[in-house]
């Protein structure tokens, strides 16, 4: 069952064709790679994807709902998180604080009281000490290190319970210690159920991590396989050399 | 401090940075705001009954009542509202305008009204006008709504802009007397109490203290909900926020409706203690500026902020009003531009944060500091903690994610 | 009456006096297109520069055109020296704090013209001022213009363009093309931003002396006018688009042009508000202004 579906995607910046005609499918349950060149198009799907950028022609559906150029928060509720390549934190709140800004609640009376329920403070830390971030918990946001940024952003996209969650270079300006970290918290999270889509340069953390990869190039699907059959594709290696 | 490391004070919640326990620093808050409160009842009867004090205070309550208000919306937001006094006059005016109409309150000459019963309440002719202050609140802020709703749609700094250049629609449209409403530049009558100084003041510092306690009250609630913190995320990265649910459009609309209330009621008292009020009083963009200074130098976006910044201000002001030079100068108004201006440009620079948050900080550096070189047995003691809990995690094998 | 000659009078009117508009809020735009920052203080600028023409002509007899070589590079040097006082010190979120800054320089120039001057109206002589000459007549009425307005006009689009072929034609001004589309990538090829900030703000003010001057050929002034000024000019610049020198011009135009046009048409006193009006319509549909550019959600 398609979790994410883009079809025949387009969208210009001036004269730029960032996405061309593009279509990928994401399986639910599945962990897909994106890769592609520089300037591809894989943040601008992204954006299109999550109603940071309105496509100028195309649609995007979501578990078979229709769901192009919603907007963010609309698109979040729905189930869809996402992390940024320059991590996006809080940073004048306090690492607790931000892991609450997300946490949503349903009725609008919820939203007059207090902050955080004695559930949602649970629930918080819990997320906190899955990424491993917990002692940092009253700290400002912005004193965290790269690594720890990283690290929060993830943690609080989950508080959400999302089904899909998409990964803007996970791996990238990071340790191989931290990366080895982020990929075990990924397939923990996938094991129970969601679905990954990563863009990564990094290749061996696609490749070790990916299920499915899809190759972008010049805002369109080029290639698609297992990691194997994608390494040595011809029309993929053409890509990356000649790009 | 060191007596209380040693008798290991449980869980590192219980205790803030300083070490304090959070029970006793509660504590310490509430019997500090009870003190202000009740100094602040008991002040103008007691304490200081001149006329010129008193004076000076209901003003600096007003501003101080506005300034946490203001805060409210540009504070928690990062949206600097200027223009905000559109709000104030709106209040000021539509209180007057009320008065007029209904007949409520005393008048020198011709139809004024009486005193008014309320259930078992006699309310005396001369405080009826109070009764109107939450309806011109009420009205400023249905007033906000649209005007609320363009702006935002507007970014950051196009906002600042289109609120100043709505400011001044409302100068002009109470100058135009649009409606046949305002009087135009002869400006409006109030009703005039039978009351005599000194104890004239009272009731409006009152009314003033009454105001700024709501004001206050709404901001900590506020500044605690789940609401508030949608603010301060918008504030801190907007697009972010909306990324992950937050009503970006809904929540900042209504933080500016709720400070404009508080304008508009504010401005009703106002406009009814000073018994006429002008469209260049009314709208003054002084006034707005001044707004804006008092928050800025308390500390946007904290609670005591801006009141300290306006009790500073005011202050400053009754300095300035029995420095020689200026009350010997046939234009004094200018002397206290470049006043406001200069010290507005100082705080900017050297004090972008404000004093609170400077001072906060400042204090947390102290504290670190100590910390740094007291007591290596606290590390050790957080260590503890956390080994414990996260052993209890695997070991009930607990998940994150269902 | 209302006529097609009176519609005419007003477009006219708004034409000569709306280029004049057009020189002051480019001067603002140059300022925020190239630094973004939104200079508050140039309505009381203007002023200033009014002031200034007085004090010359008042003191020292010196005709208003051409006392303008004296005070237009003496607001230039003003502007540089605001520009270094106040906005370079700005380190994060810049733009906002501008404002607030400048603001801060207005109250501040406001308060020292009134301590100077007080509140009691001045006017700037001359005989262009004064004479006035037959344009034509229309509807049976005739239409008198007073020179100032056709000289102001000329002084205006001579500057104007003067601006355009210091931005087009010259080294300099490709150089503050550059930072305007992309600071970082005009340091980075060795354009020294920093000079041509406090450059650009200081040709920003300068355009205020002309712009002053004209201000004060039509009616007596106070320093008080100075708020009306600027919001005048902010709503100009908001609605052509910040930043936009096309949108400067036109913006300018039709303020001037509705405004007064609903001046002879209806009432001067609904002028201003008729505009703000159709701003606030504008806004509904193009927040970003009319040639201004829409910003896209942050990624």
């Amino acid at each position: 069952m398609s979790m994410l579906e883009v079809q025949n995607a387009s969208k210009a910046f001036g004269g730029i064709q960032a996405l061309d005609a593009c279509s990928i499918t994401v399986e639910q349950g599945k962990i897909t790679g994106l890769i592609g060149p520089n300037g591809s198009g894989k943040t601008t799907l992204f954006n299109v994807i999550t109603g940071y950028e309105r496509l100028d022609s195309g649609s995007v559906s979501f578990q078979g709902k229709l769901i192009t150029n919603l907007t963010p928060d609309r698109v979040f509720r729905l189930g869809i998180g996402r992390t940024f390549q320059l991590t996006r934190i809080f940073p004048r709140l306090t690492v607790l604080e931000n892991m609450h800004v997300a946490a949503q609640r349903r009725n609008a009376g919820g939203v007059l009281g207090r902050w955080s329920s004695s559930h949602e403070q649970r629930r918080a830390l819990e997320l906190l000490d899955f990424v491993g971030i917990t002692r940092l918990k009253d700290m400002p946001a912005g004193n965290l290190s790269y690594g720890q940024k990283k690290l929060l952003e993830f943690a609080f996209i989950l508080i959400a319970e999302p089904q899909v969650i998409l990964l803007d270079e996970p791996a990238g300006g990071v340790n191989p210690v931290m990366i080895q970290h982020l990929a075990e918290r990924i397939r923990a999270l996938n094991q129970r159920g969601v679905t990954f889509l990563v863009v990564e340069h990094n290749m061996e953390f696609v490749m070790g991590l990916c299920d499915t990869v899809m190759v972008l190039h010049r805002g369109t699907k080029i290639a698609e396989g297992t990691p194997g059959e994608v390494r040595n594709n011809p029309a993929v290696l053409e890509a990356y050399l000649g790009a | 401090m060191k007596l209380l490391k040693a008798l290991r004070l449980p869980a590192r919640d219980m205790t803030d940075r300083a070490g304090l326990p959070k029970a006793a620093v509660i504590a310490i808050k509430v019997v500090g705001l009870l003190a202000l409160l009740v100094i602040g009842v008991v002040f103008p009867p007691l304490i200081s009954p001149d006329t010129t004090t008193t004076g000076v205070a209901v003003y600096a309550l007003m501003f101080a009542a506005w300034a946490t208000a203001w805060n409210i919306f540009s504070g928690y937001t990062g949206y600097i509202a200027l223009g905000h006094a559109a709000f104030f006059g709106t209040g000021a005016y539509a209180l007057g305008i009320l008065c007029e109409r209904w007949h409520i309150g005393p008048q020198l000459i011709g139809t004024g009204g009486g005193d008014v019963s309320i259930l078992f309440l006699t309310i005396p002719v001369d405080y009826t006008p109070f009764l109107l202050v939450p309806l011109a609140g009420l009205i400023a802020g249905l007033v906000a709504v649209p005007v609320g709703w363009i702006a935002l749609h507007t970014r950051r700094h196009t906002f600042i802009v289109i609120t100043i250049a709505i400011f001044f629609i409302f100068q002009l449209l109470a100058e135009n007397n649009v409606g046949n409403l305002t009087n135009g530049t002869k400006g409006l009558e109030f009703p005039y109490p039978s009351w005599v100084y000194p104890f004239y003041n009272f009731p409006f510092y009152y009314a003033m203290l009454v105001i700024l306690v709501l004001a206050l009250a709404v901001s900590w609630w506020v500044r605690h909900s789940k609401y508030g913190l949608g603010l301060l995320a918008i504030r801190d990265d907007e697009d972010r926020a909306l990324g992950l649910g937050v009503r970006t459009g809904p929540y900042k609309l209504i933080a500016y409706v709720i400070s404009a209330i508080f304008a508009g009621m504010l401005g009703g008292v106002w406009g009814y203690s000073l018994g006429s009020v002008f469209p260049q009083s009314a709208f003054d963009p002084l006034n707005d500026i001044s707004l804006a200074l008092m928050a800025f130098m308390g500390g946007l976006g904290t609670l005591s902020g801006p009141i300290i910044g306006a009790l500073i201000i005011e202050w400053a002001r009754l300095q300035f009003n029995s420095l020689s030079f200026i009350e010997n100068s046939t234009s004094p108004g200018g002397y206290y531009l470049i006043i406001y201006g200069a010290l507005f440009l100082v705080v900017i620079l050297l004090l972008p944060e404000g004093i609170v948050p400077t001072l906060r900080k400042w204090w947390m550096g102290l504290l670190a500091s100590r910390e740094e070189q007291g007591m290596p047995a606290d590390s050790l003691e957080l260590s503890k903690q956390t080994a414990p809990v996260a052993v209890e995690q695997a070991e009930s094998g607990e998940g994150v994610n269902r | 009456m209302v006529s097609i000659g009176t519609i005419i009078e007003g477009i006219i009117l708004g034409l000569l006096s709306g280029s004049v508009y057009a020189l002051m809020a480019s001067g603002l735009s140059l300022i925020f297109g190239v630094m973004e920052i939104i200079n508050i203080a140039q309505g009381a600028l203007v002023i200033l520069g009014a002031y200034l023409s007085y004090l010359l002509m008042q003191s020292y007899h010196i005709d208003l055109f051409v006392g303008l070589l004296l005070t237009m590079p003496i607001m230039f040097i003003i502007g540089v020296v605001i520009e270094l006082l106040v906005i370079r010190p700005l380190k994060r979120e810049r733009t906002m704090f501008s404002i607030l800054v400048t603001y801060a320089v207005a109250l501040i120039i406001e308060g020292v013209l009134i301590l100077t001057f007080s509140n009691t109206p001045v006017t700037l002589h001359a005989w262009y001022i004064t004479d006035s000459f037959l344009v034509g007549s229309f509807g049976g009425q005739p239409f008198y213009l007073t020179y100032a307005y056709v000289f102001t006009f000329a002084l205006s689009v001579v500057l104007l363009a003067g601006l355009y072929w210091l931005l087009y034609r010259t080294e300099f001004g490709r150089s503050l093309r550059a930072s305007m589309q992309n600071r970082t990538a005009a340091e980075l090829i060795g354009i020294n931003v920093e000079r041509i900030s406090a450059i650009t703000f200081g040709i920003g003010v300068a355009v205020t002396a002309a712009g002053g001057m004209a201000f004060g050929t039509t009616r007596p002034f106070i320093p008080n006018d100075s708020y009306d000024l600027i919001s005048r000019l902010l709503v100009i610049i908001v609605l052509g688009g910040m930043g936009s020198l096309r949108g400067a011009l036109v913006g300018s135009l039709a303020l001037l042009i509705i405004g007064d046009v609903t001046a002879v048409v209806w009432s001067p006193a609904w002028s201003s508000t008729v505009f703000y009006a159709l701003l606030v319509v504008l806004l509904l549909f193009r927040p970003q202004g009319i040639f201004g550019q829409r910003e896209g959600r942050k990624q």
